[in-house]
């Protein structure tokens, strides 16, 4: 490779009735060569061409292709050609293009609408049965704990406890504050109509202990716990290390599913109590300010009134059990992830996708059951 | 890449000239130096763990080496500005060990995108070339096929239609016979050697498999996790027979204890 090659040219000329092209320089796929069409525009009605190598220099795959398009043009144009000094790799690279070849079987990707219904239908039992399947491993791999036989690491469960525990802390603590600002404000709007501006408290503090603080938590979790989950797990599988350990007899829903469930599990209350004292503090401070001006003693005074322990209960017991689905969530989807790239990053997608639908669901049924105990 | 003109003493395709490597503060191989010619198939081995891969993540640019320079075609590789740099790049092309093909692209898309990317082909010359490529590789007609669609073999053959898409003067196989059956690696190995006898192409192999080193290999470098460095270099053939040193009889006779000479030499 020199530094500054000579241009390739294709000079064209006549010789008799004979149009000869004259090759030469340096051809390079990555810069400028001439186009067959242009040499031969003036010289169309020739009976015959030649194309001869002249201080050729080095030359790759655009030379073959203007070779190819000159025997191309020459076929279709009922024109007889010939073609000298050109090195035999360039031709044979030619010939190669002119190759006709069967093309394999290719695969379909694109199914036909019963197909696509009846795969998807499968898909979806598939995916049912996955989930009660890892959910009875979960329920026998705690029968194992309990009896003390489970290959549980209570290392890593406390690791897994600080990664989306502690360090969840900033990100659930600022979610929540603007929750708690977005509720007093736009519950302001209806409250002070009525001249009941002390009822923002009410309002925020049940909105938060009850739905808000228990729900956002479980969605920042999601997005940050429940994917990171999937990936590593989908990351393991990948890599073979799962079935590593499956061959030695470690059970993986022991070894990695059950730490990250108990850790999710034992961990959510706690960040659904920071998450609604978070929220507290954005509906004080926007009641604090004008034009509502409520004394932050009187609003906690007043949220107090509202707030009993049967709604920190409430919000307890679905953060725990958000915990349990964001954790089934994250480890399903990283078991099921296929073994490439491609398929960890279907796997986090998927795993916050199926947590944040589940967390709405649970909330529902929630709704339902605690409004029948009149909770 | 090939050329038919005779210029006087062109630079060797790839000089190394004292270089050290190595992660994380810590060099894994020092006072690396040596010499691949044009349209040479070199082999970088050595046992596990002796720096091979390493010395090739810093050979193509993946990372720097704390010392010493790589040159291409007598062009300063590691001290380039990032425009030659760039250049560079696209002097050299790689065949990772698992193909390294996207997967969300077909065989076609692959192909085409550093030569949509880097060069101003139109699009039915890019056609041309991908499917020029494809053929090169034994895989003409696979263009609509997605990478899960192939085999581990196919793979490899479309990664290295990939790595010839813009047609280098030297081409870099991390561990070409990794994971392929006997058949397979040495219809591969058949390949690369046609794409040398075809384009010129100067080829650079880090591999330990034996059979691919004695069938193809011009010449070797061999690599030692105590020395961190060369132990030995030349025809690999030549140093089966010839080498006295315990590591180089034992490596590339595949035996632990040193072996009796050979009585003929092959060349």
């Amino acid at each position: 490779m020199s530094d500054s090659p000579p241009n390739a040219r294709a000079d064209a000329s006549l010789d008799g009735d004979v149009m000869v092209v004259k090759v030469g320089g340096d051809w390079r796929i990555i810069g400028q060569h001439p186009a067959w069409e242009a040499a031969v525009a003036t010289w169309q009605s020739q009976p015959r061409v030649m194309i001869r190598a002249d201080r050729l220099g080095w030359w790759d795959s655009s030379l073959a292709l203007y070779l190819r398009a000159a025997r191309v043009w020459a076929e279709t144009a009922g024109i007889k050609i010939s073609i000298e000094g050109m090195p035999d790799a360039a031709l044979k690279l030619a010939d190669l293009l002119d190759k006709k070849c069967e093309p394999p079987p290719k695969p379909s990707h694109v199914p036909d609408l019963f197909t696509a219904l009846g795969a998807t239908t499968v898909k979806l039992w598939h995916e049912t049965k996955d989930l009660a399947q890892l959910v009875g491993d979960c329920v026998f791999s705690m029968g194992r704990f309990f009896r003390g036989h489970a290959q549980f690491r209570w290392r890593d469960c406390f690791s897994e406890m600080q990664q989306c525990g502690a360090m969840a802390l900033p990100i659930v603590g600022l979610i929540s504050f603007l929750v708690g600002v977005t509720l007093a404000y736009t519950g302001s709007i209806v409250v002070r109509q009525y001249g009941g501006d002390i009822w923002i408290a009410d309002m925020v503090g049940l909105a938060v202990v009850r739905e808000m603080g228990p729900m956002m938590a479980a969605i920042v979790l999601a997005g940050r716990t429940g994917a990171a989950y999937a990936a590593t797990l989908g990351n393991m599988k990948a890599n073979e290390e799962i079935d590593a350990l499956s061959t030695l007899g470690v059970s993986p829903i022991d070894f990695l599913v059950m730490p990250r469930i108990v850790a999710l599990f034992c961990m959510m209350p706690f960040l659904a109590l920071y998450s609604d004292c978070l929220g507290f503090l954005g509906g004080m401070a926007i009641g604090a300010a004008p034009p509502l001006n409520l004394p932050p003693n009187l609003y906690w005074a007043e949220t107090q009134t509202i707030v009993d322990l049967s709604d920190i209960n409430t919000g307890l017991i679905k953060a725990a059990s958000y915990g349990l689905v964001i954790g089934i969530a994250g480890c399903l989807r990283g078991l099921q992830a296929d073994r490439s790239a491609a398929g960890v990053g279907q796997a986090a997608t998927a795993a916050v996708v199926t947590s944040i639908l589940l967390i709405i669901v649970s909330d529902a049924v929630y709704a339902v059951i605690f409004n029948i105990l009149g909770w | 890449m090939t050329s038919t003109a005779s210029n006087s003493a062109p630079p060797p395709a790839i000089e190394l000239h004292d270089v050290a490597c190595g992660y994380g503060g810590r060099n894994v191989l020092e006072g690396i130096t040596f010499v691949v010619k044009r349209a040479e198939i070199f082999f970088i081995i050595g046992g596990s763990g002796c720096g091979k891969s390493t010395l090739l993540r810093h050979m193509i640019g993946l990372n720097q080496p704390s010392k010493g320079s790589v040159k291409y075609f007598g062009r300063d590789f590691t001290r380039a500005s990032a425009r030659e740099r760039q250049e560079l790049l696209r002097s050299f092309g790689v065949l990772y060990q698992s193909g390294a093909l996207w997967s969300s692209m077909t065989l076609r898309e692959n192909v085409a995108l550093p030569l949509e990317l880097l060069t101003d082909l139109d699009r039915r010359e890019r056609e041309q070339i991908v499917s020029l490529k494809l053929a090169q590789v034994g895989l003409a007609g696979y263009e609509d096929y997605f990478p899960s669609d192939i085999s581990g073999g196919m793979k490899k053959r479309a990664g290295l239609a990939r790595a010839l898409a813009l047609d280098p003067g030297i081409v870099f196989f991390d561990e070409p016979g990794a994971g392929l059956d006997p058949i397979t690696s040495l219809k591969l190995d058949e390949l690369v050697k046609e794409i040398r006898d075809t384009l010129g192409t100067t080829i650079v192999i880090v591999s330990h498999e034996l059979a691919s080193i004695f069938d193809i290999g011009d010449r070797v470098v061999m690599l030692d996790r105590e020395v961190r460095g060369i132990i030995a270099e030349g025809d690999p053939r030549i140093l089966r027979d010839t080498s006295k040193d315990v590591r180089v009889q034992e490596f590339l006779n595949r035996r632990l204890e040193p072996v009796p000479r050979h009585s003929t030499q092959h060349t």
